[in-house]
Formats: C-alpha cells, sequence, structure tokens
C-alpha cells in the first residue's frame, strides 16, 4: 500500500551530483558502471555530460545478494555487461540510492570477478543512511534522512525524464 | 492452492521446488529459466566464471545409470554456482550392493544433502524421490528411462530462441527414435508449452509411439516431407540396442531413409539450425558434413546447457524453506 508519494526535484539534485562527479574525475580516465536499474540509468546520463567515450558497464547484483536464502532469486535477474578491461581501470560504481551498503557490497564483489579494478569509487544519487556496513560513498548527490518503512525509488518515465519518490511500505 | 499430487514440482506459492518433467511445468517458469539462463551466459565469459548463490549448499549429482555430457554440465552448473558437489556412481555402488532407492536417499539426506540431480533407467524415479525427501531438498531430474529430460528439453529452447529470437513462427522438426526417447518427449512438450505453431515428428512408423496428434504434432515418415521448410532440425540418437530387435532393418538402411545429409537438409530453410542432444553417430542419423556444417549448432547447445542448469538449480534452490 503506497500511503504518500512525494516527488523531489531530480534535476536539480543531478545537477549538484554532476557537478561533483566532475571534481571527482578531474579529467581522468574512469570506467562507469551502473548498478540496475537506477544506477544504470544515471551512469548513461553521466556517459554524456562527462563525454565519456567508454560504453557504461551494467551490473545486476542478483547472483551476489546475500539475502538468497530468505528472499531466493529476483525473478527478473538481467545480464550484467561491463565493455571494457576492469583490471587496472579506474571505476565509478554509479546508483541510485544508497542504504543498507549491502547492494554496493555485491557489485563490488562482482567487480572483482570480472578482474582486479586499481580503484573503485561510488557515486549515489541519494544517501538515504542507515548503513549496515562500513561503505562510504565518494560523491552524493543530496543526503536526506527518512524511517525506515520508508522506500525511496528513481522512476524513468518513457520520456527520459527521471523521478523520485518516496513510498510507504506496507508493514509485513 | 495448486494440488501437490497434481503438480509435485511445486511449492504451495506455484514456484518451482523440484525438475521432474517439462509436461506440467507452467510457461511462465519455462520463461523465466530461459531468461535467468541469459544471465549466467554472460557469466561464463568472465575471468571468474563462479557467482556465489549456492554457497553452502550440497549438491549430489545421482547418476544410476551411465552419462557423461550430461553429469559433467551438472557438475559445472553447479561448481559455478558455488555449491560444493558430490558425484556418486550409484550403478556401481550401494545399488548393486542391493540398497533400495529410498535408502539410498535417506543416506545422502543424513549427509545434509539440499539438492539431488537424479538420472535413472526407470521413469518415475526422480517423482519417486521427490515424494520421499525433506521439505527443505530439492530433486532435479537429470533423465528417467524413457520418461522426461527437462533439462535437455531447456536447453534446446533456449538454443532455438538463441538463434531464432521468437517461438511464434517457427517450423522445428524432431527427428528419430521418437518412441524410446525421453529427449523427444520432453522436446515436444517443451516447444508446444511455448507455442511454437508447427511442431513435427519424423521417423519410421515402427518408431513413432502413439498419442501425437493429441499433443498438437504432426507426425512424418518421409524425412524430406517432414524437413519441407523447417527452421529447426533437433536429430535424435538412434541407440545402438534398437537395431538388434525387429523395429529397423539395418543402420545403413536406416541412414539411407532417415540421416540427416546434406542433400536431406536442402528441404529445410535455407538459415535452418541442427541440433542433436548428443553423443551422435555419425553416419547413422547424421552425416559428418552435417554435424561439422554450417547449420550445425550442436556444440553451441552443450555450452548453453550449463548456463540452463545454472539456472534451473539456482530457481530451484531458492524456493526456500522459510516461505
Amino acid at each position: 500500500m503506497i500511503a504518500q508519494v512525494i516527488d523531489l526535484d531530480v534535476e536539480s539534485i543531478y545537477a549538484v551530483f554532476l557537478q561533483r562527479v566532475r571534481e571527482l574525475v578531474a579529467g581522468r580516465n574512469m570506467g562507469l558502471v551502473g548498478v540496475h536499474t537506477g544506477g544504470v540509468w544515471l551512469a548513461e546520463r553521466l556517459r554524456k555530460d562527462l563525454n565519456v567515450a567508454a560504453e557504461v558497464g551494467v551490473l545486476d547484483v542478483s547472483f551476489y545478494r546475500d539475502d538468497f536464502a530468505q528472499g531466493g532469486l529476483n525473478p527478473g535477474v538481467r545480464p550484467s555487461r561491463i565493455p571494457f578491461e576492469v583490471a587496472g581501470c579506474h571505476v565509478l560504481l554509479v546508483d541510485d540510492v544508497l542504504y543498507t551498503g549491502r547492494t554496493v557490497r555485491a557489485a563490488m564483489n562482482e567487480l572483482f570477478d570480472y578482474g582486479r579494478p586499481a580503484s573503485i569509487d561510488l557515486a549515489v544519487l541519494i544517501d538515504r543512511g542507515g548503513r549496515e556496513l562500513p561503505i562510504a560513498p565518494s560523491v552524493v548527490g543530496r543526503t536526506i534522512e527518512v524511517p525506515d518503512e520508508v522506500s525511496v525509488v528513481l522512476i524513468r518515465e518513457s520520456a527520459g525524464r527521471l523521478h523520485l519518490t518516496l513510498e510507504q511500505r506496507a508493514r509485513a | 492452492m495448486p494440488d501437490p499430487v497434481q503438480n509435485p514440482q511445486l511449492n504451495a506459492d506455484g514456484e518451482l521446488h523440484h525438475l521432474l518433467s517439462l509436461d506440467a511445468l507452467p510457461r511462465g517458469i519455462i520463461e523465466r529459466i530461459l531468461s535467468t539462463a541469459d544471465s549466467f551466459i554472460s557469466v561464463g565469459s568472465r575471468e571468474v566464471k563462479s557467482v556465489p548463490l549456492l554457497r553452502g549448499r550440497s549438491v549430489f549429482n545421482l547418476f544410476f545409470e551411465n552419462s557423461t555430457r550430461t553429469r559433467t554440465t551438472f557438475e559445472i552448473a553447479a561448481k559455478r554456482l558455488s555449491a560444493d558437489v558430490f558425484n556418486l556412481n550409484i550403478a556401481s555402488s550401494s545399488a548393486a550392493k542391493g540398497e533400495s532407492l529410498l535408502d539410498t536417499i535417506n543416506n545422502l539426506t543424513a549427509m545434509q544433502a539440499d539438492l539431488f540431480v537424479v538420472r535413472h533407467s526407470q521413469g518415475g524415479a526422480p517423482h519417486l524421490i521427490a515424494g520421499h525427501v525433506s521439505p527443505h531438498v530439492h530433486v532435479i531430474n537429470a533423465g528417467d528411462g524413457r520418461h522426461s529430460h527437462p533439462t535437455q528439453g531447456l536447453l534446446d529452447l533456449y538454443t532455438i530462441r538463441h538463434y531464432k529470437r521468437d517461438f511464434s513462427a517457427l517450423s522445428v522438426a524432431v527427428v528419430g527414435d521418437i518412441l524410446h526417447s525421453r529427449v523427444a518427449r520432453s522436446d515436444l512438450h517443451a516447444l508446444r508449452a511455448v507455442g511454437v505453431p508447427d511442431v513435427r515428428a519424423v521417423g519410421p512408423l515402427t518408431l513413432l509411439p502413439d498419442g501425437l496428434d493429441s499433443l498438437g504434432v504432426r507426425v512424418f515418415t518421409s524425412l524430406e516431407k517432414g524437413l519441407a521448410g523447417v527452421d529447426v532440425v533437433i536429430m535424435l540418437r538412434l541407440q545402438n540396442e534398437r537395431m538388434n530387435g525387429a523395429l529397423l532393418p539395418s543402420a545403413s538402411e536406416y541412414f539411407r531413409k532417415y540421416g540427416l545429409t546434406p542433400e536431406a537438409l536442402r528441404a529445410a530453410k535455407p538459415d535452418c539450425i541442427v541440433m542433436h542432444p548428443g553423443p551422435m553417430n555419425r553416419g547413422v542419423e547424421i552425416d559428418s558434413r552435417v554435424a561439422d556444417g554450417a547449420h550445425s549448432v550442436i556444440l553451441p547447445q552443450v555450452t548453453f546447457g550449463i548456463a540452463v542448469r545454472m539456472a534451473v538449480l539456482s530457481i530451484a534452490a531458492s524456493s526456500a524453506r522459510f516461505r
């Protein structure tokens, strides 16, 4: 049940996010890797705005999640694809919302199965706190505080416009 | 709630719990297996070819009948999921000493097995085991008697979808010893289940079972007519032991009438693909020029089989006991 939907202005958050990513990258050659699904949209947009030649990598971390025994396999798993050599690469890992850090943990484990990167930075549009693992982002678009039972979701319209919504999760 | 007696493969939520045969498997589950396999294909091309999904789980390969390819690809699939894999060649051990099938299963369950991959010469053996194991244990049929070989049927579907993209306008011919083939049975069910409009069974009358019409399968005894305009040809292995009975005159006679030669293949579409579950009898059911030719996708089938088995193992294992 969705009790409340509040729109956050994604474009203004993205503008801050882009500026901070630009400062982090600072002309370096970095490989962009997006985490399905929102992270991929953002990585593709960063690629365009930063004039990165290499295609973005795509990670679906379903095979690396730590809750397989409880939740089973995600029925909508999609192929991961890294179109560049990970070994020796400075990787910029991009995701929409950072929460417990478990998805980032899974994404880093998966990245290492492609090769040994020179470094990994993490860029997230939204940091909502609530970390359960020692993971810290290099770039954050905006930090927000929301209660545990609210989920923050990035949505893309067919025209490509991004929306952030806060949804009240039904209690189990 | 699905009746567990009606469909022992599904749990109370309608999820895949055991894979026993394809004839009662909902199309949605078949499609989920194929799309999950897509994701495992990309894992196979990486430097590290394994993912940690089944870490700490024990997969027992129980082969009461010999098999190299199927056992090996199941073993590779389970290892790429990071499971602990144990291969038991039962044919030469406990069963030979007179232990009953269910006693064998009880003993292995006591060794904390999570999944059993079962190959047995008796049709229905995997069903019997599935009805007997603890609720958290999963059973995957790796071929039982003449009954079913569901992962072969699924990997054949995967192969067809890989090359032809869409099932909805295809003609597919299954050629050879349909009567004794569990692969044929699984393929025919699978092809109908995903909506292939034209499914054909081609072979000598003595090797065609009754009741194919009721499956929606068209029957041909002429190879040329059966292959006319098809997109996919699935050849079946002719088991040597069939030659000794009254069903067939001789291997050379069979090859002359039903062997897939480049000349015979001309009846099919120019871009058709040729499949074979292996092991092949070159010069009996298939000519080497076809087996090794441009239309053959026989070796990719083996590679796809690993990804499909990874999908089956991980999906079955994710119908958790907790839910």
